[in-house]
Formats: structure tokens, C-alpha cells, sequence
């Protein structure tokens, strides 16, 4: 593995045994001391060219969690707002000296393109609607904390599929690892070809909902046109929102997940989104054991001293 | 390809060093046994058994995996994770980690790096299973089952009845192609 840029592609081993390196770093962040000295020396410049809170911070936290030393980019500050062009901006950064880059950016396939211009490890941070791959895997993780594993689970997608990333490397991810996935939204916000996913399709939550193991709550993206594809945000909670009600009629023991940033009382409802059933803070925690492992994995074994 | 123990050594050599710890710690109060993965696990968890028949009460053991503190992982084909499974704190006690060659101790160094993480036991002892020399640390074994003088161009290979079916050890040349 040379770089981190998708889902596709991995085989079950593959994701079973980053997931096994991230179960150990998990252990690592239990500790009184959550820090080993792995990747000490080592540079991991973040890049985000999209805003970011969360996946940002998680690949920090990750790398200092490893004594690597972080450098991040934003792009608001930078010389890109004086026209500077992606691959000069890529290229600055890699002659101050970087082991890796994490990029995130609203163009897919812009990892790829930055992979073809140098020769460290990218990883992707997100590319448009297209991957996001360290996100799947901290989904996988979750999941297989709490039921051991993925195999045979029924674990429906709910929301905007059609402009998430977050979806696209899950379905790879569950369907690849053993899991029933179905994506459920209405029809505007489906893929344009469903066909081409490994998972099945529903446009009706409530038909769906007794059978789920767990139900993988997606945000209503407005930025990406979502909020112009359904009449009104309060028909959309009244059919795909996951309400208390709807809460209720799970399996007893249902899991919630979603990505965030939460819109509460949108896509789910507040008392939902605090249930101890929705693992939402766990996955925020699975997210620097995962990448933990996939930094792991790309920098572990080159240029050490 | 020389067969330097073989399963009746094995255990001899576990059930004597067992007595060394008692003898050296007076009983086995405040003992943990670490294991350092892969095959010092297997090592760990028979000495406890034989310190508990010895002493009539359980010695609490455990498991180390060193690849995050590695100073060579350029050097070494990438091998996943093994587990870290620590059963108690560490402050205080007397820790014997256990491996099963002991050979330049850059292994016991990166495990000491991960044990100052893990906790500050009083002590810290060195039990291995072979001694093969060739040390390139400051580092001596407080424990050895067997030492076995080698060449740096023979590979010596501990099979243990957990993971390999058999217990042995063996001394064979490197590439004799």
C-alpha cells in the first residue's frame, strides 16, 4: 500500500487487518500515556482545500499520537488566494519536508493527481462526493466493536446518498467486510445508477426500519444542493428523519451512526442523536485509532532511522 | 539444522526459572509476567501456570507488542499489531518480561520504551527462553532457559505447542544456497 486514497479495490483481509492495527491503537488511546513513538521523526502535512473540523483535527490527533510532527494548510490564508495553482502549492510543501499528506479537496480525484506529483504517501481526506475512505473504516470499526462483526448485519443508509462520499466508501466497506446494505432515501437524492453499488434500495424508511442492525443516519448537505432536491426540510424529517418514534421501532439492540456535523431536528432528532444506542462520540473516537493505523501502515516501514 | 532443546527441555527450562523467580522475588507477590508477542505470550502464560502450582495462588500475566516502538521497522518485513493486554497496573509491581530468544536486545529496549508507557513498576527482570548472544545493548537477561552459543549466520526458531504444534528449538544456517 503506497497511498490511502479509497475503499475500492481492498479485500476483506486487507480491511479486517487495518481494522485489527486500529483495535491496538485503541488500546494505545486508552492509556494514561496515548502516545508511542512509531513515526517519531516523521512529517504528516494535512492539506485540506475544504472546510473541516473534525477529520482534520482526527488526522492530527492521529499522527501526534504517533510523535509524528504535523504541518496543515489551510486554504483561506494561503498563497492559493493569490492565484497560486494546486500543484505549485503541492509542491512548496514537499520540498519544506513532508513523510505524507492528507488532502481533502471538492474536486474528485484530486488525491490521485497530487499522488502522481510526488512520491510520499497521500491519503485521502475526502474528495468531493466521491471517497472518503478513513471514514468507512472508522464505521466498520464501530460496528464491529459493538456486534463483533460485520457479517450478515442489515445496515441501512439513510439520506443523501447521491452527494456522499461518506456513502460511496461505506457500501464498498460494509458490503466488502460481509454486511446487507441498503440505501434509503428518496429518489432525488439516490444515486443516479443505484445499480452499480453492492446494496439494495428502498425509498420507504418505515418499511425497512425492524430490520436494520443499524441505521447510518446521513446529513442533509445543503452545500452540495441537497436542500433543492426535496420540497421542504420538515417533509424530509417527517419521512427519512430519525425521529424517537421511529427510534422505538428498532431492534432492541439497533445501533445509530452518523458522520456529522449533526443537523438536529433534521435528519435526526435530538433525543436520538444523545441515546446511549447512537454511538456518534465513538466514532469520533474509532476516527484517530483508524488513522492512526492507515499512517501506520504507509510510514511504519520506510525511511526510519 | 541442530536440535538444541527439545519439549522436555522446554519445560524443565520453564518450571527451573520459575523457581529462580520465586526464589529471587521471595514468592510471587506483586509479579506480572509480560509476554513480548508473538511467541513470549505463550512463554508468559506457562510460567504463570507453573508459578501458581509452585506458590497454590494465580500470577497475573499479560502481552506486549513492541512494533510501535521498533527502532528498525524499515529493516523487518511488516507484520500486523499483536495485541497489548496489560491486567493490571503496573505501579509498584515486579514485571518479568518474557521472550524467547534473546538475541542483539533491541527487542527488550523497545519493550522497555513501551512498559515506561504502560506504567513505573519497582523492577524490571528479563526472562528468555534461548540466549543466543550477540547483544548490541546494554542489556542481560536475568533469567535464561538455555544459552546457545551461535554465528550471526544461524537463525535460531522456538516452536511452541500454541502456535507451531510442537515445542523445540533449532539452530539452522541462513541460506545455505
Amino acid at each position: 500500500m503506497n497511498h490511502f486514497l479509497t475503499i475500492e479495490g481492498l479485500t476483506r483481509d486487507d480491511l479486517g487487518s487495518l481494522l485489527d492495527d486500529a483495535d491496538e491503537f485503541v488500546e494505545v488511546l486508552h492509556r494514561p500515556i496515548p502516545k508511542v513513538p512509531a513515526l517519531r521523526g516523521k512529517t504528516v502535512a494535512t492539506m485540506f482545500f475544504e472546510a473541516s473540523t473534525r477529520t482534520k483535527m482526527s488526522f492530527e490527533k492521529a499522527a501526534k499520537a504517533l510523535s509524528a510532527d504535523t504541518m496543515s494548510f489551510s486554504p483561506g490564508t494561503s498563497s492559493l488566494s493569490k492565484g497560486e495553482s494546486l500543484k505549485d502549492t503541492v509542491l512548496t510543501i514537499k520540498a519544506m519536508g513532508t513523510d505524507a499528506m492528507v488532502v481533502r479537496h471538492t474536486a474528485t480525484g484530486a488525491p490521485w493527481r497530487i499522488a502522481e506529483w510526488i512520491e510520499q504517501p497521500v491519503l485521502n481526506g475526502g474528495d468531493g462526493a466521491h471517497q472518503h475512505p478513513t471514514q468507512a473504516l472508522l464505521d466498520a470499526l464501530t460496528i464491529r466493536q459493538h456486534f463483533g462483526t460485520l457479517d450478515d448485519l442489515k445496515i441501512g443508509i439513510v439520506g443523501d446518498i447521491r452527494h456522499s462520499r461518506v456513502a460511496r466508501s461505506d457500501i464498498q466497506a460494509f458490503s466488502t467486510l460481509g454486511a446487507d446494505v441498503t440505501m434509503v432515501a428518496p429518489r432525488t437524492l439516490l444515486p443516479v445508477v443505484p445499480e452499480v453499488f453492492d446494496a439494495a434500495v428502498s425509498e420507504d424508511l418505515d418499511d425497512v426500519l425492524s430490520d436494520l442492525d443499524v441505521v447510518y443516519v446521513l446529513r442533509v448537505q445543503a452545500e452540495r444542493g441537497g436542500a433543492s432536491v426535496f420540497p421542504s426540510l420538515p417533509e424530509y424529517t417527517a419521512r427519512y428523519g430519525v425521529t424517537k418514534e421511529r427510534f422505538s421501532r428498532l431492534k432492541p439492540d439497533a445501533i445509530v451512526l452518523h458522520p456529522g456535523p449533526m443537523n438536529r431536528g433534521v435528519e435526526i432528532e435530538g433525543a436520538v442523536a444523545d441515546d446511549p444506542r447512537a454511538l456518534i462520540l465513538d466514532q469520533v473516537f474509532n476516527g484517530v485509532a483508524v488513522r492512526m493505523a492507515v499512517l501506520f501502515r504507509l510510514l511504519g516501514g520506510e525511511h526510519a532511522e | 539444522m541442530a536440535r538444541v532443546m527439545d519439549g522436555g527441555d522446554v519445560d524443565r527450562a520453564i518450571r527451573r526459572i520459575a523457581h529462580e523467580v520465586l526464589e529471587r522475588n521471595r514468592g510471587s507477590d506483586d509479579v506480572v509476567l509480560l509476554g513480548i508477542q508473538t511467541r513470549g505470550v505463550p512463554l508468559a502464560q506457562r510460567l504463570a501456570a507453573a508459578l501458581e502450582e509452585i506458590e497454590g495462588e494465580p500470577v497475573a500475566w499479560g502481552s506486549l507488542d513492541i512494533g510501535m516502538y521498533r527502532d528498525d521497522l524499515d529493516r523487518r518485513p511488516k507484520r500486523p499489531l499483536g495485541a497489548t493486554d496489560v491486567p493490571v497496573s503496573l505501579d509498584g509491581k515486579t514485571v518479568v518480561l518474557v521472550d524467547d530468544v534473546l538475541y542483539t536486545g533491541r527487542t527488550i529496549r523497545a519493550a522497555l520504551d513501551a512498559l515506561a508507557d504502560l506504567g513505573r513498576p519497582n523492577r524490571v527482570q528479563l526472562a528468555a527462553l534461548v540466549d543466543r548472544g550477540h547483544r548490541e545493548l546494554p542489556i542481560r537477561p536475568d533469567y535464561v532457559g538455555k544459552n546457545v552459543p551461535t554465528s550471526r549466520d544461524e537463525r535460531v526458531t522456538v516452536s511452541l505447542v500454541e502456535r507451531d504444534g510442537e515445542d523445540g528449538v533449532i539452530i539452522e544456517t541462513r541460506d545455505p544456497a
